[in-house]
């Protein structure tokens, strides 16, 4: 296995719970840093649950709970505050969810304005269209910043999202199959997108597309009932899986 | 195929046809109360109805004349003061029911609160709230009317906020929390304001309902034959005058009560439209 040498995300025995349910069982990987890790398995894996783990959202299910330690470089986010956790590791969710009260302009602040941090015009204006430009949506979008958000396409919805989440100067950006909602186009947009963004921000992201993360992906990390079961080098994974049941999934004997 | 009943099943085309109209029939009646009443009221009231009516405070018993400008103010006001001390109230139990109590024990205890204080007399919460209010302050008034209407709405606005934003989809609430916005702030500012047209219809639909209770206000409110808008003097109101003129042995009273009570079914018939069409509105934007 080749040497990583930065990584952002080091979890040691990461289990984690829905009730007596065990989701994610004994997980240790390190994460390396701006590379793009796509993290692959059958249906209920626990894949989402492992992104979910990593920025906290896990534990607002009910009776969910996670043992073991989570490093973002060298601090424990479990035991940090998890608003602090969720300023440096942003997420983008499967479906798009803009907020319908709130205009695009808006929507990209919201990091900002739902914590009542009242910026400056002219920083506001510079926060909008350097997320926007990052998000390739700046050229669409641009003349039309007052309006809903809502009224954008999917594609368009979900790149404002990811702009949303780029607004705030994460570190880790987390994505729970950003193209499963998303048709052939708008997800070529947002996979071209993952390419570019993995200069300044490390990318984790769950995907069910095989040819998906064999195109962006830099890492793949493969789970199979709660366990992480491979972990390395993209190429290495699909070429030469070391387990039989990573290449008994990549050739289709079970989804 | 030859059908070898031809009888038979035009008896059966024809029993289906009277069974239907039966049941159009019969759907039909409910609407009929409502355009009675419409009529009735037209019929007796219109001819009372003039700008003076509107303006002018009444007239002594046996002069002619005189309007019910007091008695719409009033209502105005008691309904107004309602909704300001209902609503707070009302708006937080049901945040607290939809996002933070949910399955919780204390969250069942609340919501049953509610539907029993809903089905509570209009009569009883009157005299409750003359005990809690008049009594203490020692004399009848506006104010305490409003608490018995506030005593009303609140059941009805708690549960339609919280119905309402029990709709609010969860990946809304997910995404401000995974921008790292506490949830407290997620509630109020992405949550409550997605919901809001939804809690608004909620509110006026109660408006709507409180705004021709009569009971609550006889031993509150009180009634008032002259111009007030303090509320803590007795003061008139629309189901007010209403009582008090019909029952009264004048003539010409009998004639006011039916002008006032169009107004006050005109008040809350343009209150049902707005909330229908909000309500209208919600649907539409989904």
């Amino acid at each position: 296995m080749t040497l990583i040498k930065n990584h952002i995300f080091c979890t040691e025995d990461l289990c984690a719970y829905y009730g007596d349910f065990m989701a994610i069982k004994h997980v240790t990987v390190k994460i390396p840093e701006k590379k793009v890790t796509a993290v692959m398995g059958p249906s209920g894996c626990g894949k989402t649950t492992f992104i979910r783990c990593l920025n906290r959202l896990h534990e607002l299910t009910p009776g969910a709970k996670i043992t073991g330690k989570i490093y973002l470089r060298d601090q424990d986010i479990l035991k940090m505050d998890p608003i602090v956790v969720r300023r440096k590791v942003g997420m983008v969710f499967q479906r798009p969810n803009p907020f319908p009260t709130m205009t695009i302009y808006e929507n990209v602040l919201a990091g900002y304005k739902l914590l009542g941090i009242r910026l400056p015009k002219k920083e506001a204006n510079r926060i909008v269209e350097d997320a926007l430009k990052k998000a390739a949506l700046w050229d669409e979008v641009k003349d039309v910043l007052h309006r809903r958000g809502t009224f954008l396409s999917g594609g368009q919805q979900q790149r404002l999202c990811i702009a949303r989440a780029l607004a705030v100067k994460p570190e880790v950006l987390l994505m729970d199959e950003p193209t499963s909602a998303l048709d052939p186009k708008a997800t070529l947009q947002i996979e071209n997108l993952i390419v570019e963004l993995k200069r300044t921000v490390t990318i984790i992201i769950v995907t069910h597309n095989m040819p998906q993360a064999g195109r962006i992906s830099d890492y793949t990390a493969f789970f199979y009932l709660g366990e992480l079961i491979e972990f390395g080098p993209t190429a290495e994974v699909f070429t030469n899986p070391k387990d039989p049941r990573t290449e008994e999934y990549l050739t289709g004997k079970f989804s | 195929m030859k059908n070898s009943y031809p009888a038979r099943e035009n008896w059966r085309r024809l029993k289906n046809k009277i069974i239907l109209g039966i049941i159009t029939l019969l759907a039909l009646i409910p609407t009929l109360p409502l355009f009675l009443i419409l009529f009735q009221l037209l019929h007796k009231g219109l001819s009372s109805l003039s700008i003076d009516f509107f303006l002018h405070l009444p007239a002594p018993p046996g002069e002619p004349g005189g309007g019910i400008a007091n008695a719409i103010c009033g209502t105005l006001i008691i309904v107004g003061l309602a909704t300001l001390i209902g609503v707070p109230i009302s708006i937080m139990a049901g945040i607290y029911l939809s996002e933070y109590g949910k399955e919780s024990k204390l969250a069942h205890a609340v919501r049953i609160s509610a539907d029993v204080l809903q089905g509570v007399p209009s009569i009883v919460i009157g005299i409750v709230a003359y005990a809690w209010v008049v009594r203490p302050m020692g004399h009848f008034s506006a104010l305490s009317g409003s608490v018995a209407l506030a005593l009303m709405m609140i059941p009805v606005v708690v549960r339609t906020t919280e119905e309402v934003l029990k709709l609010v989809p969860d990946i809304l609430r997910e995404a401000s929390l995974a921008l790292g916005i506490p949830y407290w702030r997620t509630v109020l500012k992405v949550v409550l304001p997605t919901g809001m047209v939804g809690v608004t219809t909620g509110i006026l639909i109660a408006i709507a309902r409180i705004a021709g209770e009569t009971a609550p206000l006889l031993f509150t409110a009180f009634g008032n034959q002259f111009m007030t808008l303090n509320p803590i003097e007795p003061m008139n109101a629309l189901p007010l005058v209403i009582f008090n003129y019909a029952t009264s042995p004048y003539e010409d009273w009998w004639q006011q009560a039916w002008g006032a009570s169009i107004v006050l079914v005109f008040m809350v018939l343009a209150l049902n439209i707005l909330s229908r069409i909000l309500a209208r509105r919600i649907a539409g934007e989904k």
